[in-house]
């Protein structure tokens, strides 16, 4: 091959593909070889017979799919291993989904098998006007321009520009009150001083008595369960960001932060569970390796070690709540969290 | 009746809006024939069925986040609170017949349409449909695709189950991870903290009829340019960059696009009623303090999912602010970027080729070897970032460690693309090479013959005249030339450097490239065809021989 001495085309000529005599001259379309339904009628005939019945058999079914809609009743349910399911659902769907499959298998058939299949040409245009047409219509958009003036009268055309320009800002501020403003929320949850922590199913208080080595419970603030009743949207959007684990490490075990130091009470910490990644909620607990393991990226916090990340794409430890036991020996909060829970935001710091 | 006349109706019609001269020109229209055309044609039947059972779904499905007690006929969620969307949903899975069959087909329908979208999209990428005077018909077709991923991640989130709640609390954190307007951004689309009341009822007009009414105005627009363009057509005899040989739309395509039609969607329908997909009942009511172990997106959000979980986790904090690079980088960086070039992709292709004639024929993906090995390095980046959206369950399937895992990803994902360019190019150029030899020397025919003299040679038989035309029917691709440094006059050519570049690019892009033999190469080589590659026709006697001299 001797693909060095092929000629180069210039930049200026538009192109990368050189014109060189074809090796092979074009031998036009193949001719037209005929179908055994082309030759033979019977075979025609029996196609004809095939795609007839498809066509038949596919308005049975359709009925079929009626009658299934009120015979059936709505609880029954079709056993049969992997294919069990709302029998009612699978008799109406079977008749439907066959039905159309067999109008569309019929056409299909009847396309390839009995119309006639010989190829045919048709040329193509390139797509651009030709030099008469984009003179003409050059004129005409120039004449147009002339008569209204818009060249030369730059007053209106400033006008008109600010004018359509300016009305893109109602479009914008007219969807200010999509939301409020986040101002201080995402720094907050309704934890706060003394608030008890509560076992988020049966929403008792913990004693630390209750809780053994190696145990962690979802737990949430017991100010949370009350809002249920005052506001569904208020409680769903507190218990986003209050819910919490507590666990139980062995004291000897912990490696606690300069300044947490009193934040447990005989090894039972208190962690948000509101992943710092982008906000799931962590629920694989190793009891062995002090690890959480949150499901949706697998991001990975050694909760011994005051939950900083061991492995996984999340980048901050899970803040921790300050615990404390009240009067009656109950585990609070000391405080709300001290830094924001959940995901980071720009204005976080 | 004459043919000089309409039948009444059509009559009507015409007197009106003179559809007689559209039909005249479109009702013979022709179209070539090739299975790969089809992809588009799923995808297009997959949204219309998404526009069917999706109606039938706004009957009962109840857009709002209004907690209510759920009472319908699902005994093991009985007496539990709940959105109505989610109470209503399972009232279209439990209480309306044929309701959780809609809710199948539409979700299945979904699943096909973004899948078709995608492999009709390489079919155009691999065989050149794009060029000119196609390449605006790329762009609204990638937008179709961008936007049917987004329709579907929202529709996945209609039905406030724990899955698709869990899927809006992850899209949450890396909106508010955006730089600057993330934390506004959040409370704008979700109406304040998450995840509020406001989400469904707001993702439903989007799903319903935001985004819809676009996709169908861009496939009206993409339609309209398919025809006005008229199809692509794969080279071969009588098959020219100047027409298209095929069937005409009446009747052949009229019954074999109308019958696939009916096709796709009994297929979709069986799937519905046989295959179970999204049982959401089985997963509750969305609560954000809980979630399912190993929960996984839809299909075509998976390589979102792998870059943001292959992703280490860097964060900046200084002066006051927080920027997430574990966010940013792999989830408001990369895909868009990603993204871009593909939707750019036959902008830039033109640019270094230089190429700016109406191409009509399409390219056989061997015969670009570089743009087929860029596109399987953009499938290959694709895929590992998809096996990164399921490291866990390749973790737990295969028992190796998570972090090996993610930590190969994180390497491979770089390294993959770069090894797939390469290795496809050589490919597609072996391949190449392959076809001339073909030409050049025929086939090899397996029989072996011993001449007089006791040597051994393989025969060939020369490669018939359809299939030799159709092998030769291709351009010979050169670089782009850009000329001297200086004109005649000594003037320094204009944009040099960027210039350089693209000789540069354009080089890269045709290096290697096997051109096709000239005619005289042909013929030489057929004309000394007695050598150890010897061409002439096979006969039955030497066929015979073939096995006698064999053992001799
Ligand atoms: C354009 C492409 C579309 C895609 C990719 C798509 C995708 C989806 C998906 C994945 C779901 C979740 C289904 C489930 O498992 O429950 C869904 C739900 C839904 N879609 Fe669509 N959809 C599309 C168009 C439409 C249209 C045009 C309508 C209505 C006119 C519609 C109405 C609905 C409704 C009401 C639901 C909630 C129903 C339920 O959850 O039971 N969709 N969609
Ligand atoms: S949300 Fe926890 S790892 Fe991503």
């Amino acid at each position: 091959m001797s693909d060095e001495k092929l000629p180069v085309v210039k930049a200026d000529e538009g192109h990368g593909a050189v014109e060189v005599a074809e090796p092979i001259a074009d031998p036009g379309i193949e001719p037209h070889e005929y179908r055994i339904t082309d030759i033979d009628p019977k075979a025609a005939d029996r196609v004809e017979r095939q795609v007839s019945a498809m066509f038949t058999l596919a308005g049975v079914l359709a009925l079929g799919s009626c009658v299934a809609y009120f015979a059936i009743p709505r609880d029954s349910v079709f056993e049969f291993g992997p294919l069990s399911g709302n029998a009612n659902n699978m008799a109406i769907g079977l008749c439907i989904g066959l039905a159309l499959f067999l109008i569309g298998a019929g056409a299909i058939q009847w396309a390839k098998k009995l119309m006639v299949d010989e190829e045919i040409s048709e040329d193509r245009h390139p797509a651009h006007s030709s030099p008469e047409q984009i003179q003409d219509i050059t004129e005409a958009f120039k004449q147009g321009a002339a008569e209204s003036g818009f060249g030369r009268r730059t007053l209106i055309r400033r006008g008109l520009f600010t004018g359509l320009g300016l009305l893109g800002l109602p479009a914008v501020v007219l969807l200010r009150d999509l939301g409020p403003l986040p101002g201080r929320t995402l720094y907050h949850t309704i934890w706060a001083k003394g608030i008890r922590v509560v076992n988020d199913v049966t929403a008792r208080p913990i004693k630390p008595a209750d809780m053994i080595v190696g145990q962690l419970v979802n737990a949430i603030p017991a100010n949370l369960p009350p809002l249920q009743e005052e506001s569904a949207v208020e409680y769903q959007n507190a218990r986003a960001k209050a819910a919490v684990i507590v666990v139980r490490i062995r004291p000897t075990e912990i490696r606690t932060k300069p300044g947490r130091e009193n934040w447990g009470i005989d090894g039972i910490l208190c962690y948000s569970k509101i992943c710092t990644h982008v906000g799931c909620p962590i629920s694989l607990y190793e009891q062995t390796t002090h690890h959480v393991l949150c499901p949706c990226h697998q991001s990975t916090f050694d909760l011994a070690d005051s939950a900083k990340v061991v492995f996984g794409p999340a980048a901050r430890p899970l803040p921790q709540l300050p615990l404390a036991v009240d009067s009656e020996g109950y585990l609070v909060a000391q405080s709300d969290f001290t830094e924001p829970v959940g995901p980071s935001f720009f204005e976080r710091g | 009746m004459s043919d000089k006349e309409f039948p009444a109706p059509v009559k009507y019609l015409d007197d009106r809006l003179g559809i007689g001269k559209i039909g005249r020109k479109n009702l013979r229209k022709v179209f070539p024939d090739h299975w790969s055309f089809m992809l588009g044609e799923i995808a297009l039947y997959s949204f219309i069925i998404l526009l069917l059972t999706g109606t039938f779904l706004t009957f009962w499905f109840k857009p709002s986040m209004a907690e209510v007690e759920y009472q319908g006929s699902y005994s093991l969620l009985k007496g539990l609170h709940m959105s109505e969307a989610y109470a209503s949903t399972l009232d279209i899975s439990f209480d309306v017949r044929g309701g959780l069959l809609m809710r199948q087909i539409h979700h299945w329908a979904a699943v096909l349409f973004i899948a078709a979208m995608m492999v009709h999209l390489l079919r155009i990428f691999f065989t050149g449909a794009f060029r000119k005077p196609r390449e605006l018909n790329w762009v609204i077709g990638f937008t179709m695709l961008f936007l049917g991923i987004i329709e579907g991640f929202i529709g996945y989130g209609l039905p406030d189950d724990l899955l698709s709640g869990t899927g809006l609390r992850i899209t949450q954190g890396m909106i508010q991870a955006s730089p600057v307007i993330g934390t506004y951004m959040n409370f704008f689309i979700f109406g304040g903290e998450f995840p509020g009341d406001d989400m469904v009822p707001r993702f439903f007009i989007v799903h319903v009829l935001l985004i819809p009414g676009i996709i169908l105005l861009l496939v009206s627009v993409h339609l309209f340019l398919v025809v006005y363009h008229k199809h692509t057509q794969y080279a071969g005899p009588g098959r020219t960059n100047n027409n298209v040989v095929g069937y005409p739309l009446w009747p052949v395509y009229t019954a074999k696009a109308g019958g696939f039609f009916f096709v796709v969607f009994g297929i979709t329908a069986l799937m519905g009623a046989l295959m179970q997909i999204n049982p959401v009942w089985l997963y509750g009511p969305y609560n954000p303090a809980e979630v399912t172990a190993g929960s996984q997106p839809d299909w075509y959000m998976g390589w979102l999912e792998g870059s943001v979980r292959i992703m280490p986790g860097f964060e900046s904090h200084f002066w006051g602010i927080t920027l997430s690079w574990n966010l940013i980088i792999p989830a408001l960086l990369i895909p868009p970027a990603f993204v871009t070039l593909v939707a750019l992709y036959p902008f830039i292709e033109a640019w270094i080729t230089g190429d700016k004639r109406e191409h009509h024929l399409l390219d056989r993906p061997r015969n670009m070897p570089t743009r087929t090995g860029i596109g399987v390095a953009f499938m290959t980046f694709y895929g590992l970032l998809w096996i990164g959206g399921g490291n866990d369950l390749i973790a737990t399937h295969f028992g190796v460690s998570l972090n090996n895992v993610t930590w190969f990803l994180r390497f491979a994902v770089f390294l993959g693309p770069v090894l797939a360019f390469w290795v496809t190019r050589r490919i597609a150029i072996s391949l190449q090479r392959a076809d001339n030899d073909r030409l050049l020397h025929g086939l090899e025919t397996g029989v072996i013959v011993r001449s007089p003299e006791g040597a051994y040679s393989e025969k060939h038989t020369p490669v018939g005249g359809y299939e030799a035309y159709t092998l030769t029917a291709r351009d010979r691709l050169l670089p782009l030339d850009i000329g001297p440094e200086t004109d005649d006059n000594g003037v320094r050519a204009p944009r040099r450097a960027l210039n350089k570049l693209r000789a540069k690019l354009s080089g890269f892009y045709f290096a290697d490239a096997v051109q096709k033999p000239t005619r005289e190469e042909l013929e030489e080589a057929q004309a000394h065809g007695h050598d150890a590659d010897e061409i002439h026709e096979l006969t039955e006697t030497e066929t015979y021989r073939e096995v006698t001299s064999d053992r001799s």
